[in-house]
C-alpha cells in the first residue's frame, strides 16, 4: 500500500455575486492581480454568459500562497465554482444577490465574512408593479445576521457615486478595510493604480469603502424603511393661512400630519380656498368619524381621507401639468438631476399627447360637454390635436404657451374636468360616509381605494374602472364579517397586475363563494389572502 | 470590431519560449495554437469561446507574420468545411464555435471531413456551454464524436493540460487521419491560470504551397465506393491508431492512492471539482494528492479498454463521474468490464444524478456515497497530513459540520424565498431592440394577440419581462422558418422575429428564401443593430464599420429582395415607436400576398457607447459645442402605475420614493446610467401613458449665440416664474 501524503495548505475562497455590468469581473481581476503580486497561486473563474446583459452572476476565486505549492512540490488544483459551507467571504454588489448567495447555502456561520452593499437596484418584477412591488430589504440584513460570521453592509453604490467612481472601487475598499483578507491597503492600493484607469476616483472610491468597512459595527443596523411625515409648523405667514393652520391643529394629533401635506398640496394646486374647501370636508369626515369611535381606531377614517380626498382635489389635469412642468423649481430640478455644470446650458423636451377628452376637461362645463358630444367638430379636433408633441419649455414660444395654460387655474372651477372630478369625489365620500356608519373598517377601506386612481388618460381609465368595481363590491360586502379584510385583500389585487387578472380571479372567487355556500357567511372563509 | 478591445491580450500571444503565461483558458488555447504550427483557424463566434475569435481578429499582425489564415466564418457549417484543407495537405487547421448548438450546425460538413478522414491535423475546440450560466438546451458534445467517429478530448481544467491537449490534439489527429474535437467547459474558458510557453511556430507547409501544387485523392471524397471503405477504415486502421497514440503519449493520466481496492474513474474536465470534493471528505489535498486512486480520462471518446482493465485490476469496486446524459462512458465501461468478465462493481450515475451538473457538491456526495458503500474506512480517517494534524483536516472538518445542519435550513434564511427576485438578462440600458417590443406589445393591443416565433440573439429577452412576447425558438437564423406552418388563410397572421446575425448565419434562405417559395403570409421582422451583439459585438456583413479585413455594408434590404420580396418596410431608427408600431399594424393587415418583411435598423447601443463615447469627451475636451441627452421623470408628475416600465424593462428607468407624504406608490426615475436613447419619451407617446418624462438636452461648450439667446429666454422665464413662486411663497405653510 503506497504512501500518499496530503500536504498543508487551504486555499481563501471567495465568491462575488455582482450583476451583469457592475464590475464583478474587474473585482475578482484585481483580488488575483494583487494576490499574485503579493506571492500568491490565485485563480479566478467565472460564468457570465448570457448573464452580462443585465443578469446575476457569479465569479469566483482561490487564492493560496505559493510557499505551500512549492512546500508540496506541484502546482495547486483550485476549485472552480464555490461549494456551499465553504466560503471565507463572500462580497455581494447588490443587496438581494447578498440574500441569493445565502440562499444557495454560500454564506456559513463558522466562517464566512459577508460585505453586501445595501443599495437595490430593483429587478422588472419589483419595478413593473402597478403599486409598490419593492421587496424588504430588512430580510436580507435578517437572514445575514444568522448566516454571516460577521456581516457588513452599507451602501457601496453611493459611496462609489460620491468619489465618482464605480462600485468594483468602493467594494475593494470595504474587502481591505474588513481585513478579511491577508494583504495591506497598500497591496489593494497598488492593483488599483497598476490598472492604470481612473485611478484617482478609483482610489478616493476605495478609501471610502475602507473607511466604512474598518469603522462598521459587529451588529449592522436595519434599514429604515418608514417613510416620513411632514412636522406641523407652529405658524404660517399669511393670516388665512395661518387660520387653516390653526383649524388643521384642532383636528386629533393623529391626522394633523397628513393634514398638513394636504393643505400644502391644495394651496399649491389651486389656492388657500380650496384648501379651506378641503378642511371643511375633512371636518365633517372627522364629526362622523368621532361618533363611530374613532379614537379608539386612532381616527383611521379621518386619516385616510385626509390622504385621499387631497389627492382627489388635486387630479391632474392639463393645467397641473403645465404648472409643474414651468415651475423655476423644476427648471432648478433638472439641472442638478442630469448633473450639468456651471456654464452648461440644459433645455427640457416633453413628450405630450393631447386628448380631446383633456381638452374639453379644461374647457367651461356647457362647451366642454357640447365639445365632447359633436361629432363633427370634436373629430376634427380629434384629428388635428390628437398626436404625440414635443414642447420645448425652455423656449420663449412653449413656455408662454404652457405657462398661459397654467394660468388657467383661476378657471379651473368652472372646467367640464373639474365638474366630473367632484361629482365623482361626492359619490365616492357618500359612499365611504354611508358604509362607515355601519361598518368603521370597510369604509376607512373604501377611502382607501382611491388609491387606484392615478396616471393618465389610458391608465386613469383603466383605475377608474377597477375602482368603481371595489366600489360596487364595497356595497355587497357592506354587512359581512371581514367585509374590510376583503376589500383589502381586492384592493392587492388590483394593483398586483396590470391586466387585472389577479382582481378578476379574487373577484370571480368572492362570487362563486357566495353561490356554493348560499350565505354571505362563507366570505371570510373563501377569501384569499393577500 | 468587438465589444471589447484585446490589444493587450494579443501581445501575450507573442510571449516567448520559456516564460509564463497568465491569463484565461481560452486565451491559452489561442496561444497553443500558434505553438502548434497551426496553418488556418476559422469560427464562429459565441460564449464561451468568443474571446478566441475576438483575439485573433485584433491579431492580424502577428498572424500574418506566421503565416497564419484567420476567418471569421459565416456560420459553423463554413467552419466545419474549412477544415476540408486538412484533408489533402499536411496543414493544421482548427475550428471554433459554441456548444452543441454549433456542433448541430456544423455536423453536415463534420460527418463528411470524418468520413474521409484528414492529413493535416484538425482540431474543432467546441465550448462547452453546460450548467450555470448556459444560454442553450442541455445536451453532451459527446454524442457527435461518437456517431462520426472524432477523438474527444476533456482535459483538466489548468492552462498546462488545456494547452498540452492542443497540441496532443493536432498529434493526434495526424497519427490517426481523424479530425479531433477539444471540449472546452465554460469555467476553464473563463479560468485565469498559468503554463509556461514555447516558441510559436510557422506552419510547415502552407495554403500557399496548396495553391501552388493541388492535390486530389478520390479515396478521401466520400462518394461510393469510397465511403463504404472509410467506414472500414475507421475501425480498422484509425481507431487502433489512435489508442496506440493515447496510450503512448499517456493522454489520459493514473493518480496512485492508499485505499488501493477502490478508484475514481473521471472526465478530465471534472478533475479540479473530484479533488475539492476528496479534499472535503478528507482524502485529497489542494494540489491533487489523493488518498483515492484516479484514473483521469483527459480523452473521453475512445475508450481505451486496456486502461479502464489496467485501472480496475484488483479494485472491488470504482466510482464513475461522467457529467451529462446519457451515459455513454459508463455503458461503455460495463460492456468492457464484462467482456473481459471483470468483477470489479462499477458506480456511477446510480450514486451520482443521471442529469444536470456535476458541481463540487453533487460530486463530493457522490463520492461519500459511493465511499460508504464500498470503503467506508476511507470516510473515518483523515490523519496522513504532511504536519499530523494540518489546515486542512480543520477545514473539511467544519465543512462536515455546516453540512450538517445546513443554514439554508434557518428560518430567515428560508424567508428570503419571499425577498429575493429572479433576476433573468434583459436588453441593456438604451438597447434599440427595446422600443420594437413596446411597439409589438402596443400593436397587439390594437390587434390583439398574435403567434410570435422568436430567434437566437438579443432579441431573444423579449420573451421574459416585462415584454411576455414570443412562444418558440428554434435555433439561430430559425425565426421565419419556425413559422413556416402557419402558412395558413386567417385573418391573424403569425410575426417572426430575427436578428442580423441570424439572417446572415442562415436565415436569409432559411427564413426569407422559405418564405418567398411557399408565399408565406407571415411578418417577419429582422433586428439589424448593426453587429452579431448577443456574441459580443462581432462584425458581419451588413455592419456599417470600416472593417479594413472584411467586406461589410452590404444592406439586408438588398438581399432581401435579391430573394424575391416585395413587402419590405425599412425603419432606419428604432426609437421611433410609433412609427414602428404603425409598420407592424400595416404589415399584419395589408392585403398584398407573400411574406412581410421589416427590417428594423439601429445600432446596438452597448457597442455605439462604446465608440461614440470617447469621442465625445474629446470633443468636449477641444472646447466644441456638443449636446449631451438624457431622460428623466417629474416625480411630481408621475403617479407611481409603472405602465412605462412594463413597456420598457430599462436597467436605467427605475423607481424610487415620491417624497411626498401623500403618494403612497414609488414613482419612476431614471438614474445616471441613461444614454438617451430616446425610448421613454417615444414609449410615453405612442402609448399615450403621461407626461412626466422629458429629455434634457445638456449643450456643453454653448456658442456666444447660445449664451445670449439663453440670457433673452432666461431674462423672460425667469421674470415669469419668480412671479408664480412669489405667490406660492406668500402662502407658504
Amino acid at each position: 500500500m503506497s504512501q500518499i501524503v496530503l500536504h498543508p495548505g487551504t486555499p481563501i475562497k471567495i465568491a462575488i455575486l455582482a450583476m451583469g455590468g457592475q464590475g464583478g469581473g474587474v473585482l475578482a481581476d484585481w483580488t488575483v492581480e494583487m494576490a499574485e503580486a503579493a506571492g500568491w497561486w490565485a485563480q479566478t473563474t467565472s460564468v457570465p454568459g448570457v448573464a452580462q446583459r443585465t443578469g446575476a452572476t457569479i465569479y469566483y476565486v482561490e487564492l493560496l500562497p505559493e510557499s505551500a505549492a512549492q512546500a508540496a512540490g506541484r502546482p495547486p488544483a483550485l476549485a472552480m465554482m464555490p461549494t456551499p459551507g465553504d466560503v471565507d467571504l463572500v462580497v455581494a454588489a447588490e443587496l438581494m444577490e447578498a440574500g441569493r448567495a445565502m440562499q444557495r447555502g454560500l454564506v456559513t456561520p463558522d466562517r464566512t465574512t459577508l460585505i453586501t452593499s445595501t443599495h437595490r437596484s430593483y429587478a422588472v418584477a419589483e419595478k413593473a408593479a402597478p403599486g409598490n412591488g419593492i421587496a424588504d430589504p430588512n430580510k436580507v440584513i435578517d437572514a445575514g445576521r444568522e448566516a454571516a460570521k460577521r456581516l457588513l453592509c452599507f451602501d457601496l453604490q453611493q459611496l462609489a457615486e460620491r468619489a465618482g467612481s464605480v462600485i468594483s472601487a468602493s467594494l475593494f475598499g470595504a474587502i481591505a478595510g474588513s481585513g478579511a483578507l491577508p494583504f495591506a491597503r497598500d497591496a489593494f492600493e497598488e492593483t488599483i493604480r497598476h490598472g492604470g484607469v481612473g485611478v484617482e476616483a478609483s482610489l478616493r472610491a476605495f478609501a471610502l469603502g475602507f473607511e466604512a468597512a474598518a469603522s462598521a459595527p459587529a451588529e449592522p443596523a436595519p434599514i429604515n424603511t418608514s417613510r416620513a411625515l411632514p412636522d406641523v409648523p407652529g405658524h404660517a405667514a399669511d393670516p388665512r393661512v395661518q387660520a387653516l393652520l390653526d383649524d388643521v391643529r384642532r383636528f386629533p394629533t393623529a391626522a394633523q400630519p397628513l393634514l398638513v401635506a394636504g393643505v400644502r398640496r391644495l394651496i399649491d394646486y389651486q389656492d388657500v380656498a380650496y384648501a379651506q374647501d378641503y378642511l371643511r370636508t375633512l371636518q365633517g369626515l372627522r364629526e362622523l368619524d368621532a361618533k363611530a369611535g374613532g379614537d379608539a381606531r386612532d381616527w383611521a377614517l379621518t386619516q385616510a381621507a385626509a390622504r385621499y380626498v387631497a389627492v382627489a382635489m388635486s387630479y391632474d389635469d392639463v393645467i397641473r401639468v403645465a404648472d409643474l412642468k414651468t415651475r423655476g423649481s423644476r427648471f432648478e430640478r433638472v439641472r442638478s438631476e442630469v448633473g450639468a455644470k456651471a456654464g452648461q446650458l440644459v433645455y427640457t423636451t416633453e413628450f405630450m399627447h393631447p386628448r380631446l377628452e383633456e381638452i374639453c376637461g379644461t374647457l367651461p362645463a356647457p362647451l366642454g360637454r357640447w365639445l365632447e358630444n359633436s361629432k363633427a367638430v370634436g373629430g376634427f379636433i380629434r384629428r388635428r390635436v390628437e398626436k404625440g408633441r414635443r414642447v420645448q419649455t425652455g423656449t420663449l414660444t412653449w413656455f408662454l404657451a404652457l405657462y398661459g395654460v397654467a394660468g388657467m387655474r383661476r378657471f379651473r372651477r368652472a372646467t367640464l374636468r373639474h365638474r366630473i372630478e367632484t361629482a365623482h369625489l361626492r359619490d365616492w365620500l357618500e359612499r365611504a360616509t354611508r358604509i362607515a356608519a355601519a361598518d368603521y373598517a370597510l369604509g376607512v377601506e373604501v377611502l382607501n381605494c382611491r388609491r387606484l386612481i392615478k396616471g393618465y388618460s389610458g391608465t386613469h381609465d383603466r383605475g377608474d374602472k377597477r375602482f368603481e368595481r371595489l366600489m360596487s363590491a364595497a356595497d355587497r360586502l357592506l354587512g359581512q364579517p371581514d367585509a374590510a379584510a376583503t376589500l383589502r385583500g381586492l384592493r392587492e389585487a388590483a394593483l398586483a397586475d396590470e391586466e387585472g387578472k389577479a382582481l378578476d380571479a379574487q373577484l370571480a372567487q368572492l362570487l362563486r363563494g357566495r353561490a356554493a355556500a348560499g350565505s354571505p357567511q362563507a366570505l371570510d372563509t373563501r377569501r384569499v389572502a393577500a | 470590431m468587438a465589444e471589447r478591445s484585446f490589444k493587450k491580450e494579443v501581445q501575450q500571444l507573442r510571449i516567448p519560449a520559456g516564460e509564463e503565461f497568465r491569463g484565461e483558458g481560452i486565451l491559452a488555447v489561442t496561444k497553443a495554437l500558434l505553438q502548434s504550427g497551426v496553418g488556418y483557424v476559422a469560427g464562429y463566434q459565441g460564449s464561451p469561446i468568443s474571446h478566441l475569435m475576438d483575439v485573433l481578429a485584433d491579431a492580424k499582425e502577428i498572424l500574418d507574420e506566421l503565416g497564419v489564415h484567420f476567418e471569421a466564418s459565416a456560420s459553423e457549417a463554413t467552419a466545419a468545411a474549412t477544415l476540408a484543407a486538412s484533408v489533402h495537405y499536411p496543414i493544421r487547421g482548427a475550428v471554433t464555435w459554441k456548444s452543441t448548438v454549433g456542433t448541430n450546425v456544423a455536423s453536415d460538413a463534420l460527418a463528411n471531413l470524418a468520413s474521409g478522414g484528414v492529413t493535416g491535423g484538425a482540431l474543432i475546440i467546441i465550448g462547452e456551454d453546460y450548467g450555470e450560466g448556459s444560454s442553450i438546451m442541455q445536451e453532451r458534445s459527446h454524442a457527435f464524436a461518437m456517431k462520426s467517429q472524432m477523438w474527444l478530448l476533456d482535459p483538466r481544467p489548468n492552462l498546462e493540460s488545456i494547452v498540452k491537449a492542443v497540441e496532443d490534439g493536432f498529434e493526434l489527429s495526424e497519427a490517426s487521419s481523424t479530425p479531433v474535437m477539444l471540449e472546452m467547459r465554460i469555467r476553464s474558458c473563463h479560468v485565469h491560470g498559468r503554463f509556461i510557453t514555447r516558441e510559436n511556430r510557422r506552419p510547415a507547409f502552407s495554403l500557399a504551397d496548396a495553391l501552388a501544387n493541388p492535390r486530389r485523392d478520390t479515396g478521401r471524397i466520400v462518394l461510393p465506393p469510397a465511403s463504404f471503405l472509410h467506414e472500414h477504415e475507421k475501425i480498422r486502421d484509425r481507431w487502433p491508431a489512435a489508442v496506440k497514440f493515447i496510450r503512448e503519449r499517456k493522454l489520459n493520466e493514473f493518480f496512485d492512492g492508499d485505499f488501493e481496492d477502490v478508484g475514481l474513474i473521471l472526465q478530465g474536465g471534472l478533475y479540479n471539482g473530484v479533488i475539492r470534493g476528496l479534499q472535503l471528505l478528507g482524502l485529497a489535498d489542494s494540489f491533487g494528492n489523493s488518498r483515492i486512486p484516479l484514473y483521469v480520462m483527459n480523452v473521453t471518446y475512445p475508450v481505451i479498454d486496456d486502461q479502464v482493465l489496467e485501472f480496475c485490476d484488483g479494485k472491488r469496486a470504482v466510482l464513475l463521474l461522467e457529467e451529462g446524459q446519457p451515459d455513454f462512458i459508463e455503458q461503455n465501461l460495463h460492456a468492457i468490464l464484462r467482456k473481459a468478465g471483470v468483477a470489479t462493481k462499477l458506480a456511477g450515475k446510480d450514486v451520482l444524478p443521471m442529469a444536470g451538473e456535476y458541481t463540487t457538491q453533487v460530486m463530493r456526495d457522490g463520492i461519500e456515497a459511493f465511499l460508504k458503500a464500498n470503503e467506508p474506512r476511507a470516510l473515518a480517517t483523515g490523519e496522513h497530513t504532511a504536519d499530523g494534524r494540518g489546515h486542512d483536516q480543520a477545514a473539511c472538518e467544519s465543512a462536515q459540520k455546516s453540512a450538517a445542519v445546513p443554514i439554508t435550513f434557518h428560518p430567515n434564511v428560508q424567508a428570503l424565498a419571499s425577498v429575493v427576485p429572479p433576476r433573468p438578462a434583459g436588453f441593456c440600458t438604451g438597447c434599440p431592440e427595446r422600443p420594437i417590443f413596446a411597439a409589438m406589445k402596443l400593436a397587439q393591443a390594437d390587434l390583439g394577440e398574435h403567434h410570435i416565433s422568436c430567434d437566437i440573439g438579443c432579441h431573444l429577452f423579449s420573451i421574459l419581462p416585462p415584454f411576455n412576447l414570443g412562444a418558440t425558438t428554434m435555433g439561430y437564423g430559425l425565426g421565419a422558418a419556425s413559422s413556416s406552418a402557419f402558412n395558413v388563410k386567417h385573418g391573424k397572421r403569425s410575426i417572426s422575429v430575427m436578428g442580423d446575425g441570424g439572417f446572415w448565419h442562415n436565415g436569409l434562405t432559411s427564413g426569407i428564401g422559405n418564405a418567398v417559395f411557399n408565399k408565406n403570409d407571415g411578418v417577419i421582422v429582422i433586428v439589424d443593430n448593426f453587429y452579431s451583439s448577443a456574441t459580443g459585438g462581432q462584425d458581419i456583413l451588413s455592419s456599417r464599420a470600416d472593417n479594413p479585413d472584411r467586406t461589410t455594408k452590404n444592406p439586408i434590404e438588398k438581399a432581401i429582395r435579391g430573394a424575391g420580396v416585395k413587402w419590405v418596410r425599412t425603419i432606419d431608427r428604432t426609437y421611433d415607436v410609433a412609427r414602428m408600431r404603425d409598420t407592424l399594424e400595416e404589415a399584419l393587415t395589408t392585403t398584398a400576398d407573400g411574406p412581410k418583411v421589416i427590417i428594423a435598423q439601429s445600432e446596438c447601443m452597448l457597442n455605439k457607447q462604446r465608440r461614440v463615447k470617447p469621442l465625445f469627451n474629446k470633443a468636449v475636451k477641444a472646447g466644441e459645442r456638443v449636446v449631451k441627452e438624457r431622460f428623466g421623470v417629474d416625480p411630481d408628475v408621475c403617479t407611481g402605475d409603472h405602465a412605462c416600465i412594463r413597456l420598457s424593462g430599462c436597467p436605467s428607468l427605475s423607481v424610487k420614493d415620491s417624497g411626498d407624504p401623500l403618494k403612497e406608490d414609488p414613482v419612476a426615475h431614471v438614474d445616471s446610467s441613461c444614454v438617451g436613447c430616446g425610448n421613454c419619451g417615444e414609449v410615453a407617446e405612442a402609448a399615450v401613458l403621461c407626461p412626466s418624462f422629458y429629455r434634457a438636452d445638456i449643450i456643453h461648450n454653448p456658442t456666444f449665440r447660445d449664451r445670449f439667446v439663453a440670457r433673452m429666454r432666461g431674462a423672460v422665464i425667469g421674470w415669469l416664474q419668480r412671479r408664480r413662486a412669489a405667490r406660492l411663497a406668500r402662502f407658504a405653510l
